[in-house]
């Protein structure tokens, strides 16, 4: 299953290259030409059946976030800071992999037993945390690791309950996926299946890609936040697991171009794909930097959602991964240029 | 002119959805232009040739800001975001107006202190409806502030003259403008309180020689407020910096010597806080001379700003006087 071999790999922004081959090898036979350009996106180009002259864009992230190692101490502990947006409170007691040999680690924290009352109901900062790779001081654990190597949470695929799985960095490696499956088809436009780099830390692989490509409309496919958990209130969920893929009105990097999401709503309602709408204004993606390219780009985005993303587990409904693949095969089959105007 | 300035401000168009102002702003350009055409973000640009002079690039936006419904609750009640710049303290007791022309009040859940102002999450709006299947608004709609334009002596009080003040100033100028030297590309832009979105892509696509955002500003002219040099009725403010931007010196003092031959009052402008159309503009391409004049404005992102109407037109001549000269930097 190429999400649990995405899942299990390790990419973290600025390092995607494993990532990018398995993706590379997965779409090769399906696509005209895969490309890699100077920043490391990785670019599949797939000709038009020649119904229209556009080139249209689907990005999905090949990164995660994850940490890098700044300073190895005198005891051989690594001093880390994180790379993209990391929960702190979520870190102490995680199991890490560390570099490009994977050598696994935990990040370390004090036993509860010797915990202060006012500890107890702190967050620990982040400068405050070490990982311990098992090293006896510092030129053991040089020996293994150094300086600028990434870590990442050290987590296995696995199938939960029913139709449901759990694995690291499905932001964004269920639209890695989704983007992998939708190569297989052709459309009546040059498609460009763009995997993008550094998306976590300011959409930087897009913003190049889409400079270069200079798409005439543009679909970025997530991974995006379900919090369906029970509330106190009744407010929004964001987005929630089984309810089908979440189409983004807006977000806080850009706004969805209308006639995209409305033919992505009508395309769901005519093939009896569930939908649902992303909460506005929470998150961004690399619509946000491609939408606002050279003259402009008519953009929209589409999500998987997924439950506790930027931590070490999230959880996704494979049927909301699998509607989201049929929707946009669907949608993209129906697009014309019509779409791309401005009402 | 108040009548325009009316038609601008009572017009509904968020940023994000500004369908409807383009078209009202589309039906005041049309015949007064050479060329008119909507940009992939949804910028109106309108081209009026000149004679071979300059490509000048004059934008002001024509969003306005307002808040998004992110849930519609189980009787009916809706929890909204801002949408760019919007504050708590201006929305207890408000009307917001959406694009069906459905209104809702802005309600609390409990008022915590008088001295105290609800954050966001307290707050919701009620339209009004009896259930979530009755609700006439859905998630994703944006809402407006709901206010008449008033006019009052000289000083006309409404919602949105940011900037739909500089929309009208910009329609104006193309109603009053002769022959002219230089190629006007009137723009018209899109998500300006969003972060400069439609000037990014509009000046790009245009690569002017040089660029102007005509834009509201502060004043400091009200009791207590904080220290600024702006005061409404003396004139249009020629800015010289703000919080994201310092303008060309050379379209900057060739605004001034224009306000000064011509006798136009003027004002100079440095804003702490706060950015315009220019920010975006200046550094498009290769880079742009890009200066911006502003108009006064009081209480700035609430339902009820305040400017002075002979500001506007005073605006609409520095601005017939610059362009008039051959060269547009000094």
């Amino acid at each position: 299953m190429l999400l649990k071999e995405l899942s299990e790999a390790i990419g973290v922004s600025g390092n995607e290259e494993k990532v990018r081959k398995i993706i590379e090898e997965y779409v090769k036979p399906h696509v005209d030409k895969v490309s890699v350009d100077s920043i490391g996106n990785l670019i599949a180009f797939k000709q038009g059946d020649g119904s229209y002259s556009l080139k249209v864009v689907l990005a999905a992230h090949m990164d995660e976030i994850g940490l890098m190692v700044t300073y190895i101490n005198e005891k051989g502990y690594l001093h880390f800071r994180p790379v993209g947006g990391v929960d702190e409170r979520i870190l102490p007691g995680k199991r890490v992999l560390v570099g490009d040999k994977a050598v696994p680690g935990v990040i370390g924290l004090k036993p509860i037993h010797l915990l202060k009352e006012e500890e107890r109901s702190q967050v620990a900062p982040v400068e405050s945390l070490v990982i311990d790779i098992g090293a006896s001081d510092k030129s053991s654990a040089e020996k293994m690791v150094k300086v600028g190597d990434y870590a990442t949470f050290d987590v296995a695929f696995q199938e939960l309950g029913a139709r449901r799985v759990k694995g690291k960095a499905f932001d964004d490696r269920a639209g890695c996926a989704v983007l992998a499956e939708l190569v297989k088809e052709r459309y009546p436009f040059d498609l460009y299946a763009v995997f993008t780099v550094q998306e976590e830390v300011g959409l930087r692989g897009a913003k190049v890609a889409a400079y270069a490509i200079e798409p005439d409309a543009a679909f970025s496919i997530e991974g995006t936040v379900a919090d369906d958990l029970p509330k106190e209130k009744d407010v929004s969920p964001t987005a929630r697991l089984g309810h089908g893929p979440a189409i983004t009105i807006m977000d806080r990097t850009f706004v969805a171009f209308h006639p995209l999401v409305r033919l992505l709503v009508e395309t769901a309602e005519a093939e009896g794909i569930p939908y649902q709408f992303k909460q506005p204004l929470v998150g961004g993606t690399d619509s946000g930097a491609i939408h606002l390219t050279k003259k402009g780009v008519p953009s929209a985005t589409v999500a998987v959602p997924c439950r506790y993303i930027h931590s070490p587990v999230s959880i996704l409904s494979l049927d909301d991964f699998e509607n989201t693949i049929r929707l946009m095969e669907a949608a993209l089959k129906r697009l014309k240029p019509e779409h791309l105007r401005v009402e | 002119m108040i009548e325009l300035i009316r038609t601008l401000t009572e017009t509904y168009g968020p940023a994000g959805n500004e369908t409807r102002i383009r078209q009202v702003l589309r039906d005041m350009v049309k015949g007064k232009v050479d060329e008119l055409k909507v940009d992939a973000l949804g910028n109106l640009i309108a081209l009026r040739k000149g004679k071979g002079g300059k490509k000048v690039m004059l934008a002001a936006h024509m969003d306005e800001i307002g808040i998004v419904v992110n849930y519609v609750d189980e009787k009916g009640f809706l929890r909204f975001s801002a949408l760019g710049g919007v504050f708590p303290h201006t929305l207890l007791g408000n009307r917001v107006e959406f694009e069906n022309g459905v209104v809702g009040v802005i309600g609390v859940e409990k008022l915590e202190s008088p001295d105290k102002v609800p954050t966001f999450d307290k707050l919701y709006i009620d339209v009004g409806a009896e259930s979530r299947e009755d609700c006439p608004v859905k998630v994703g709609d944006i809402g407006v502030f709901s206010r008449p334009l008033i006019a009052q002596g000289q000083r006309l009080i409404a919602k949105a003259f940011d900037d739909r003040i500089g929309c009208a100033v910009l329609v104006k100028l193309l109603e009053e403008i002769g022959d002219c030297e230089h190629d006007l590309y009137i723009v018209f832009t899109v998500q300006e309180e969003l972060g400069l979105r439609g000037a990014v892509t509009s000046a790009y696509g245009i690569a002017p020689d040089v660029g102007i955002a005509v834009d509201v500003t502060r004043t400091g002219d009200t009791p207590e407020a904080p220290k600024m040099a702006v005061a409404l009725g003396k004139g249009p403010a020629v800015k010289v910096k703000d919080a994201r931007m310092i303008s060309h010196p050379g379209v900057r003092q060739a605004l001034i010597r224009a306000a000064e031959q011509n006798g136009i009052p003027y004002q100079l402008e440095v804003l702490e806080g706060g950015t315009t159309d220019a920010a975006a503009i200046q550094l498009t391409r290769e880079g742009i001379p890009t200066g911006v004049i502003s108009i006064p404005c009081r209480y700035i992102h609430t339902p009820s700003e305040m400017v002075d109407l002979r500001d506007v037109e005073n605006a609409v001549r520095l601005l017939l006087a610059y362009l008039s000269s051959k060269e547009l930097t000094e």
